[in-house]
């Protein structure tokens, strides 16, 4: 009976993202009892959990993007990162008008967004046409990107940080006045619901799950697979330029080595976390969504214990080996025929 | 007899262009740079001299690349590796020979943990190189978080040690003849390089990495051990790196965090613009060498022309990288439409 319910439980598609989430959050209660709790100063809520929230923002955007390169494509985008400090460093750029620090805005706020908002979406089309029109595999088409991306935005803001002391633009990385909650948090669940109705409304969501399973079967279906794989890498330079705007708000300036620094393993082991084959095909975006808040919980706990930045990566690292090993179609085999032994020997 | 003439042609068109590249940039360099001494025989040798690891790196990257794989950890495991032999020589107090030892065998050690999550769970190459990546930068920055630097007398010995060549000296002004010079670890970079390409062309594992990177149902029918092969080619390749790695170490006499930064990509490039071929099957060591020529080349340039930053340096190379694989595209597509047709 029980056995049986375990089952179910663990084919139910969330389980791997949910269960991870539990477990992570546990750790942190039983590890800081504080962990939970939720504090009102001046008008704005504190506590570890919202700063959880707050900080998987950018995670959580690019985790969008990331599902459906990898539903579609079969590849992942590795050069997310490297896109947000683009994105970040042209955004800046225009503000500044091509000065190093500026307090005032040379050009208008929107016209910066804009551009940045641009930069992203032109990175993904370069991306987009080296994957879906010369057919090269996803991971080297976006590795050019992934190199040469920082070398851009430092050509773009000259080797140096640009600085906008600007107040309001602090705004999408910290908290609107009057409003406790901080601002990424509502871009990040506007983009995933926006995402979302796109894709359940339209068949967009559909056909990018069938160009997944099979290209060609699709195309001979009548789906444009090439033009669903463009367009789904135009929308994660997309997402990596809202989540490079975002990361640029926090710190007021563009720092091209840092801006995204390694997301872009945060955001394949979210889609990983999620349930997600990195295979492509079928997936879920509430598990990438669930998985990137899991991911930054986890940071935020590996930081309290005294790892650093840089060493977080090696147990990232092992965790990504470990859920794509369980994926395994290898695996799986390995696993149904030691039970079937266990079977015989009983 | 014809249709063979023809393949070659095919199989070689990349390598033309890459060497007659190389050869261009050169020539143009000499002629743009002719008073600052760009013609000398010592700036071709430091070409050399600054990419020896990463000839041997690239070397590696070849193989994997042939078999239909790729590695994207290399850069991240030279920073480990010159982390390591710091951290052995200067902390842990070990000698430099069994320094370096140790470093070839976790080389060793690496590629079999890759090659075995690749060959035999057939996981996707990239996913786990990159997961790869990350674990040995991260790696390097739990063994310290600053610069060491190496002050063993016997590794630094071998670090200047100047090998003189008898030929192609200049006099300088004051009419004093200047020998060229070579490190050793030039010497090492050639070695493994005339190795590995013997190796892939007249031995039997060479031929299997190609069998399987030109078709692995083909190879496994006629009854080639698939994923034995390729597991021992993703060992050839982490023990490769982790030469790699001493000879970047001899190079630099230090260990960071930040070394070797977008390495991956460079012997990335190099493979690609030497001709390997990113589908597998087609490759070879001595194009992998003009690829890595031809980066060092851009590199002099930035160095001589003095203004332009480093970054260049690698937006160039992506550049090329880019334009190359387009070019094997559109050459890919263009013969199988022929298949296609016949």
């Amino acid at each position: 009976m029980i056995r049986a319910f375990l089952k179910k439980l663990t084919s139910y598609r969330l389980f791997l993202p949910i269960a991870s989430l539990i477990l992570v959050l546990l750790v942190n209660m039983i590890k800081t009892p504080t962990f939970f709790q939720l504090e009102m100063r001046n008008g704005v809520l504190y506590g570890y959990i919202i700063d959880v929230i707050n900080r998987a923002s950018e995670l959580v955007i690019l985790a969008v993007g990331m599902t459906l390169v990898v539903a579609a494509s079969g590849g992942t985008d590795i050069s997310v990162g490297a896109v947000m400090a683009v994105a970040g460093a042209v955004c800046c750029f225009v503000l500044a008008g091509g000065q190093r620090t500026v307090n005032a805005y040379q050009n208008p706020y929107i016209l910066g967004v804009l551009a940045a908002l641009l930069a992203g979406i032109l990175c993904g089309a370069w991306n987009g046409f080296l994957v879906s029109k010369m057919k090269i595999q996803p991971m080297v088409a976006t590795l050019i990107l992934f190199t040469a991306g920082r070398g851009i935005a430092q050509l773009v803001t000259r080797g140096q940080i640009t600085y906008i002391r600007v107040e309001n633009f602090k705004l999408l990385g910290a908290n609107i006045p009057g409003v406790p909650l901080p601002t990424s948090i509502f871009i990040a669940i506007l983009v995933v619901i926006l995402t979302n109705l796109l894709l359940k409304k339209s068949a967009l969501g559909l056909y990018i799950e069938a160009v997944g399973v099979n290209k060609n079967a699709s195309r001979l279906v009548g789906i444009k697979s090439d033009q669903i794989i463009f367009l789904v890498y135009v929308f994660c330079g997309l997402c990596a330029g809202i989540a490079g705007m975002i990361t640029t708000s926090r710190i007021y300036s563009a720092d091209a080595n840092n801006i995204g620094l390694n997301m872009e393993l945060d955001a394949i082991l979210a889609v990983a976390l999620g349930g997600n084959s990195l295979a492509g095909g079928r997936f879920t975006l509430l598990g990438s969504v669930i998985g990137a808040y899991t991911i930054q919980a986890l940071t935020t706990t590996l930081y309290a214990m005294g790892v650093s930045a840089d060493q977080i990566p090696v147990y990232k690292a092992i965790v990504v080996v470990l859920i794509v090993s369980l994926q395994s179609e290898e695996f799986v085999r390995w696993f149904s025929k030691m039970q079937a032994r266990r079977k015989v020997v009983a | 007899m014809i249709k063979q003439k023809k393949k070659f042609n095919e199989n070689t068109f990349l390598l033309c262009i890459t060497v007659g590249l190389f050869f261009a940039m050169y020539i143009a360099g000499m002629i743009v740079f002719r008073k600052n001494g760009f013609a000398r025989f010592q700036v071709f040798l430091n070409l050399f001299i600054s990419n020896a690891s990463l000839i041997v790196v690239a070397v590696g990257m070849t193989v994997v690349m042939i078999t239909g794989g790729i590695d994207i950890s290399v850069g991240s495991f030279v920073a480990m590796s010159c982390m390591m032999l710091a951290n052995m020589m200067e902390n842990k107090g070990y000698g430099a020979v069994s320094s370096v030892l140790i470093v070839l065998l976790i080389g060793i050690l690496f590629g079999f943990v890759q090659g075995f999550l690749v060959s035999y769970l057939k996981l996707q190459p990239f996913i786990v190189t990159l997961a790869g990546m990350f674990f040995a930068r991260g790696m390097t920055a739990i063994i310290s978080q600053d610069m060491i630097s190496i002050k063993n007398p016997l590794f630094l010995s071998w670090a200047t040690r100047k090998v003189f060549l008898p030929f192609g000296g200049t006099m300088n002004k004051r009419g004093v003849l200047i020998r060229p010079y070579i490190y050793p670890t030039v010497i090492i970079a050639l070695i493994v390089l005339v190795l590995i390409f013997f190796m892939l062309r007249y031995t039997k594992f060479g031929r299997k990495i190609y069998a399987i990177g030109g078709g692995e149902q083909s190879a496994l029918l006629m009854g080639l051990n698939v994923r034995r092969t390729r597991l021992l080619a993703y060992i050839l390749d982490g023990f490769l790196c982790a030469i790699g790695g001493i000879l970047f170490c001899l190079n630099t006499c230090s260990g960071f965090v930040e070394q070797a930064r977008g390495f991956e990509m460079e012997a990335i490039a190099a493979a690609v613009i030497g001709g390997t071929l990113l589908t597998g099957g087609v490759g070879n060591v001595f194009g992998s060498l003009f690829g890595v020529l031809i980066k060092g080349t851009i590199e002099t340039f930035i160095t001589f022309q003095g203004t332009l930053s480093s970054w260049w340096t690698r937006i160039t190379i992506a550049a090329l990288l880019a334009f190359f694989i387009i070019l094997q595209s559109i050459l890919g597509s263009t013969k199988n439409r022929r298949r296609n047709s016949k």
